[in-house]
């Protein structure tokens, strides 16, 4: 096949490896408007979990809990004094972001650690490898998964009711704080999953987070806030249009691209790619 | 243990102010303070941390055996935290405030850039133990680790033995990456080879498949890799389920040891070659006694590498300079240093007088199922280092053009 055409399916993976990165943002800063700068750590959270259970598959729930309970514990202690204050949040969710990288360089060294791939990861479908095929598998039944519950389930409905109007909401008997505290620890377990999965293809290190976390909030922003099929859409066009930047110039060139395209699409669309219609005042 | 030692000399360093700032810290104590100045935070943390380690036994190791001029050294620990800035800071406080009396540190060439000017102009001495791009040659550092006829020049020799006639240049995007291939690209024109493509990625890249793809289209025989820190990991992982061999596609690294290969997951780089002058299995006796130590006062299943060795190396052909010279004053240290040999880990080390570059044998590896590495290749004899590639006809414009 010829190169350029192998560049279609590794940038559907590339798509898949963003999606899955920016899902629980989605949650956090696309639905609730925090700007969270310690997601990067809770998806490191998810690696290191995978590297203590050595094994992926278990690593997959676990590390949803792992990093779903640290996300809860953010919100609860600290995020949720700052409710309506995005650069005091900002600032204290970087610096909690620096906390836990350090933590984690003293709990298990500066080095970078490894998880086993499953063996039955080995190999692979033309140029695609099998673990760049699971990482896909799982990004979709992500999406799937947090569709249904947001569409088809009581809670998911209640959440969406906050977002688009979360006085009335309040008026209406919906308890925003369990809200708040559910859709946090969804979004920052989601985080966990992804860091698993991140295992299969790059470093397990204490700075894990910071290599992803930029790459996380562009594809959120490009999307549009709190929109499902936006973080979709631009997730695939961002590993699509990463994938043959790269292949027709070099890495640095096309990170400058990606960022020169999504900067300009936000020009026009300053809102992104799908906007949240809503009747709240704010 | 890694935290009470800064703390220490922190301690140590608190006393000596109180003490009074009119009184010359170095001259009226029974003690020579140095300076060891690494990224102890930040990305470069990972590799730097263990260099610290290493110098910091070989300061135990000489105290134990009665000192420098039957005085102390004092290590005076200092935090780069892999920021360039920091490091010409931190420099300048160990040499102005501190007085110490020799700096060991860095890591990153942009490092090693950042802190020359400052030891420059206080005419102090820093020993900087990585190998590096070359091109470079201040009176007031002392190289520990390989320029690059020690190391990368060896390296091509080695693939041009083993019969590779086509290589992809892949490096991260910084300095020495792209004077290494540099010189690569000469030497490969002299030398009958073939460059099929160079490509950079920026430090902390970790998404390689269309790299991978690229590299696997155009079917070198040899990939010559100048990525450094964790984009290795993903370079490897990716390349290894992309289905590529070592034996018909071997990855030849230079930034890549005994510390980053368990990070990397040995199944995913077991059997590509390294180049380096000193694995943990040389077999020498000054190694077997070295790897001993560092296993003793770090832990069992700590691993030495090349960068580790020549921070160790440096404490000790300081430590000899000094004692030739009969006193711990800079420019008499200088002037001892040149010629000063000792048998190391590596086999022998000699300072060379007129770059204060080492001689130093070059050995090529292979990364064994186990995480050693195993030499398969060495240049027989150290080799006269030759930063500026002046014994080499066709790098003849590459120094020129520095």
């Amino acid at each position: 096949m010829p190169a350029f055409l192998n560049q279609l399916p590794i940038g559907l993976s590339i798509g898949a490896v963003l999606l899955l990165i920016a899902l629980g943002l989605t949650f956090t800063f696309g639905q609730m408007g925090v700007i969270n700068m310690a997601h990067g750590e809770f998806i490191m959270a998810g690696a290191y979990t995978a590297f203590l259970l050595q094994d992926v598959v278990l690593a997959l729930p676990a590390a949803f809990l792992v990093a779903g309970v640290m996300g809860l514990i953010l919100e609860r202690a600290a995020i949720r004094h700052f409710y309506g204050r995005p650069l005091d949040t900002l600032l204290l969710t970087w610096g909690v972001s620096l906390v836990l990288q350090q933590l984690a360089r003293d709990l298990f060294g500066a080095p970078n650690v490894q998880v086993p791939a499953p063996s039955w990861l080995a190999g692979g479908v033309g140029i695609l490898p099998y673990n760049r095929l699971f990482i896909m598998a799982l990004a979709v039944a992500g999406v799937v998964a947090v569709w249904a519950y947001l569409t088809r389930t009581g809670l998911g409905r209640r959440t969406q009711a906050v977002v688009q109007n979360r006085r009335l909401a309040a008026t209406s008997g919906i308890d925003t704080g369990r809200v708040d505290m559910l859709t946090f620890f969804i979004g920052s377990g989601l985080a966990g999953v992804a860091g698993v999965a991140l295992t299969l293809i790059g470093p397990v290190g204490p700075a894990l987070g910071t290599y992803y976390i930029v790459d996380a909030f562009l594809v959120v922003v490009a999307g549009g806030l709190g929109q499902l099929r936006g973080a979709v859409l631009a997730a695939v066009g961002l590993g699509l249009l990463n994938s043959y930047a790269e292949f027709w110039s070099d890495a640095s060139l096309a990170k400058v691209i990606v960022f020169a395209v999504v900067i300009a699409f936000l020009q026009v669309r300053p809102q992104g790619m799908f906007v949240l219609r809503s009747r709240a005042l704010t | 243990m890694r935290i009470s030692r800064p703390i220490v000399s922190a301690i140590v360093l608190l006393a000596l102010t109180a003490c009074g700032s009119d009184a010359e810290p170095a001259a009226s104590s029974n003690e020579i303070k140095v300076g060891l100045l690494h990224s102890l935070s930040g990305t470069m943390a990972i590799s730097e941390v263990t260099v610290r380690d290493a110098e910091l036994l070989a300061i135990d190791e000489i105290n134990k055996a009665g000192g420098v001029l039957g005085k102390k050294l004092v290590p005076v620990v200092e935090d780069g935290a892999s920021d360039w800035p920091t490091f010409a800071e931190k420099a300048t406080k160990l040499i102005r405030q501190d007085k110490v009396a020799t700096v060991f540190g860095g890591w990153t060439s942009a490092s090693r850039k950042a802190m020359l000017p400052v030891f420059e102009r206080y005419k102090a001495l820093l020993w900087y133990p990585v190998q590096y791009e070359g091109l470079e040659s201040s009176p007031y550092i002392f190289y520990t680790g390989a320029t690059t006829n020690q190391q990368i020049i060896p390296g091509l020799d080695y693939l041009k033995e083993q019969g590779k006639k086509k290589v992809f240049l892949v490096g991260s995007d910084y300095v020495f990456p792209r004077t290494a291939n540099k010189i690569i690209k000469a030497y490969a024109a002299a030398n009958g080879m073939e460059v099929l493509g160079e490509e950079y990625t920026p430090l902390g890249h970790t998404e390689y498949s269309t790299l991978v793809n690229k590299v696997t289209q155009a079917a070198p025989d040899a990939v010559f890799n100048t990525l450094n820190g964790d984009s290795n990991v993903a370079f490897f992982k990716q390349l290894k389920s992309a289905g590529a061999s070592a034996e018909s596609m071997p990855v030849l690294s230079v930034s890549v040891a005994e510390e980053e290969v368990t990070g990397i997951g040995v199944d995913n780089i077991a059997g590509h070659p390294v180049a380096w002058n000193y694995y943990q299995t040389t077999e020498t006796p000054a190694n077997e006694a070295f790897v001993k130590a560092y296993k003793a006062k770090y832990g069992a299943n700590k691993v030495t590498s090349d960068p580790m060795e020549a921070g160790y190396n440096a404490v000790y052909l300081w430590a000899e300079a000094a004692k030739k010279a009969g006193t711990t004053e800079v420019e008499a240290v200088r002037k001892a240093a040149p010629g000063i040999a000792l048998d190391r880990p590596e086999g022998r080390v000699t300072i060379d007088g007129e770059n204060q570059h080492m001689y130093k044998t070059a050995r090529i590896g292979i990364i064994q199922p186990d995480g050693l590495i195993k030499q398969v290749w060495d240049s027989g004899e150290p080799i006269k280092p030759d930063p500026y590639l002046k014994a080499y006809p066709w790098a003849a414009g590459l120094a020129a053009g520095q």
